[in-house]
C-alpha cells in the first residue's frame, strides 16, 4: 500500500485536520506517513491544502506532486487538482458545494454531500468527516475506522473535542 | 516503549532543544519557522525557563551571546532574513567562543523572497555570513526525526567546541508532520569555567571578540580558532551514503531534495540503472573524504539543490575528476522534480 493523497479546499473546511487524522490513523497502524500543509499566504482567504503520504514502505519523497487520491471540498480546488490526479486514481468530490462533475474518464470520481451530512447530523463544520469517512470506506487498507476515530482524540484540540460525538456520526453515516 | 507521534519538524525540533537541556529561547516570528518559537513560548514556562520575543533579529542573536556568556543552553531560530539580520552577532559570538544554536527555515530569496521552502542559504551558512575568519558547524536533517535528534547533538557539539551550530533546515522540513520517536537526553556534562557566572572565590572571568592590545593579540585568537576549526573538521564530518558502491550515477543532495532524489535513486534501480545518493548531514565540515568514496566508480555527479548552485562548489572540490560534475536545482521556493532527475540520469546514458 502506497497512497500520494491531496486534501484541498477553502480555509475552514477542515482539510489540513482532514489530513492529519489520516496519518495519525495509519501511523498507529505501523503505516509510514507525512503530511506537509499549504501554510502562510496561500492560506489567507484562498484555497488550502495538504499532502500526504500513506506507505506500507519508508517514504523518500513527502511531495504530491501527482495524487492517487484527490480529495476536493469546493471548485476551485476540484479545477487545481482534478488534472494532478494519477490515473487510475480516486477523486473524492464534494457534491454539496461543487455543481460540476469532474471531466476525467481515466479516474474514479465518486461525489459525496459532505456538507449535507454533516448538517443532518446538526453541524454546519464537519463535511470534511464526511470525506474521511467516504475515503475510508473505498479506500481500508489505509487505515481501519476505528483507527481513524481513536486518531480523533490525538488530532483534535482539546477545547473542539467536545464535538467528537458529532464527528464519529458524520464519519459512520458517510462511510456506510 | 518508544511510542511515536506525529508531529511537525518545527515543533520536533522545539522539543528536541528542551530535551536537551535548552532553557532560554530568544526569536523574532518569521514564516515558515514560527511555530518553533510558538512551541518554546508554551513550553519553556512550563520546564523554568525563558521565552522571549525580542525586538528584532539583532535583540534576539544578541541576547543569545549573553545567555551563552553566562553559561546557559540557549537558541535562537529564524528563517533566511532574519539570519542574514543575525550575522554580526555570529561574528561575534565565534570571536568570544561562545557556544549556541541557531536554526535557520530557509525561505526564497535574496531579499524578503517568499515563504516557500529553499535552500539559498548555503553560501551564508557554510562560508560565513558575517564578518571575519570564522566557521560555524552546520548540520542538515532531512526528517522531523532528523529535526529532533541533530538537535539534541547540536548542543552537545556546540558546548564541546565552544561554537554556534546551526541547524539548517527548509520550509518545507520546518511544516511537515511525521512520526517521530523523541530523542533521550543524550546525559553529557559540560564544565563551563570560562562563563560569567559571578567570579565568587576566583579571578573574574571576560568574555569579549575585541583584542586591540598586542598582550591579547588577535591573531594569537585566529590561529587558537584554525586549530579548533581543524579539529572539527577532522572528527565531525556526517554524511549518508545510500546505494552508492556500485553507482554509476551519484546524486548529492542535503535536506528536502535529497528525498526527492532517494526517491529518484529508488525508482531508477526499479528500472535497473545503477544509481545512488550521497547526502550530506554536515554542510560544515563538509564530507569530502567520504563523497570522494561514494562518487568513485560514478560516471556522472547529479548536484541537486533548491538553489541555483552553491553546495555544487563543495562537491566540485571534493571529487576527483569534477568535470563528472553536473547541476540540477529549482529556487524560489519551488521544488526539484524525480521525474526530471530521472530524465537527466537517462540521458547520461546516451
Amino acid at each position: 500500500m502506497h497512497e500520494e493523497i491531496i486534501v484541498a479546499g477553502f480555509g475552514g473546511q477542515g482539510v489540513i485536520m482532514a489530513g492529519k487524522l489520516l496519518c495519525v490513523a495509519a501511523m498507529n497502524e505501523n503505516k509510514y506517513v507525512s503530511h506537509i500543509p499549504s501554510y502562510g499566504a496561500e492560506m489567507r482567504g484562498g484555497t488550502a491544502n495538504c499532502s500526504v503520504v500513506i506507505s506500507d514502505k519508508e517514504i523518500s519523497s513527502p511531495t504530491v506532486p501527482k495524487p492517487s487520491i484527490a480529495i476536493v471540498m469546493n471548485a476551485p480546488s476540484l479545477a487545481k487538482f482534478e488534472p494532478r490526479v494519477k490515473p487510475g486514481g480516486l477523486l473524492i468530490y464534494n457534491s454539496s458545494l461543487i455543481d460540476q462533475k469532474p471531466k476525467r474518464t481515466d479516474i474514479t470520481t465518486v461525489g459525496i454531500k459532505a456538507n449535507d451530512i454533516s448538517e443532518a447530523e446538526g453541524s454546519l463544520r464537519a463535511a470534511n468527516m464526511a470525506a474521511i469517512g467516504k475515503l475510508q470506506a473505498l479506500k481500508p487498507e489505509i487505515a481501519s475506522l476505528d483507527s481513524v476515530i481513536k486518531a480523533l482524540d490525538v488530532v483534535i484540540s482539546a477545547r473542539n473535542r467536545k464535538h467528537n460525538d458529532t464527528n464519529i456520526k458524520v464519519l459512520k453515516k458517510a462511510n456506510s | 516503549m518508544n511510542e511515536k507521534i506525529l508531529m511537525k519538524g518545527n515543533e520536533a525540533l522545539g522539543e528536541a532543544a528542551i530535551i536537551a537541556g535548552c532553557r532560554f529561547y530568544f526569536g523574532y516570528p518569521i514564516t515558515p519557522q514560527n511555530e518553533v518559537p510558538a512551541y518554546m513560548s508554551r513550553r519553556l514556562p512550563q520546564e523554568g525557563g525563558t521565552f522571549l520575543q525580542a525586538e528584532s533579529e539583532l535583540a534576539a542573536i544578541n541576547m543569545v551571546y549573553g545567555a551563552s556568556a553566562a553559561g546557559a543552553r540557549v537558541m535562537t531560530s529564524s528563517s533566511s532574513p532574519g539570519i542574514s539580520l543575525k550575522q554580526e552577532g555570529l561574528s561575534y559570538i565565534a570571536g568570544a567562543e561562545l557556544p549556541c544554536v541557531v536554526v535557520n527555515i530557509m525561505r526564497g530569496g535574496p531579499g524578503l523572497g517568499n515563504i516557500a521552502g529553499s535552500q539559498g542559504d548555503y553560501f551564508q551558512s557554510t562560508r560565513g555570513g558575517g564578518n571575519g575568519d570564522y566557521r560555524q558547524l552546520v548540520l542538515t536533517p532531512a526528517t522531523v526525526q532528523e529535526m529532533a535528534d541533530l538537535t539534541v547533538l547540536a548542543f552537545d557539539l556546540a558546548d564541546e567546541y565552544r561554537i554556534a551550530v546551526l541547524i539548517l533546515g527548509d520550509g518545507y522540513l520546518g511544516q511537515i508532520s511525521e512520526a517521530l520517536v523523541l530523542p533521550k537526553p543524550t546525559g553529557k556534562v559540560f564544565e563551563k569555567p570560562w562563563a560569567l557566572t559571578g567570579a565568587k572565590g576566583r579571578k573574574p572571568n571576560k568574555v569579549a571578540s575585541l583584542r586591540l592590545v598586542p598582550e591579547t593579540s588577535l591573531e594569537e585568537l585566529n590561529l587558537v580558532l584554525d586549530e579548533k576549526y581543524k579539529k572539527i573538521s577532522a572528527k565531525e564530518c556526517r554524511s549518508e551514503s545510500y546505494l552508492t558502491e556500485d553507482a554509476d550515477y551519484l546524486l548529492v543532495a542535503y535536506g528536502t531534495s535529497s528525498r526527492i532524489c532517494r526517491e529518484a535513486v529508488n525508482e531508477l534501480r526499479e528500472e535497473g540503472i545503477k544509481a545512488g545518493l550521497f547526502r550530506l548531514i554536515t554542510a560544515w565540515p563538509f564530507p569530502a573524504e567520504a563523497l570522494r568514496i561514494a562518487s568513485a566508480k560514478a560516471k556522472k555527479i547529479l548536484t541537486v539543490e533548491m538553489s541555483l548552485g552553491q553546495m555544487i562548489e563543495d562537491v566540485k572540490l571534493s571529487v576527483k575528476d569534477p568535470e563528472r560534475v553536473d547541476f540540477y536545482g529549482r529556487s524560489g521556493g519551488m521544488l526539484p522534480e524525480t521525474d526530471e532527475i530521472k530524465r537527466r540520469i537517462k540521458a547520461y546514458g546516451n
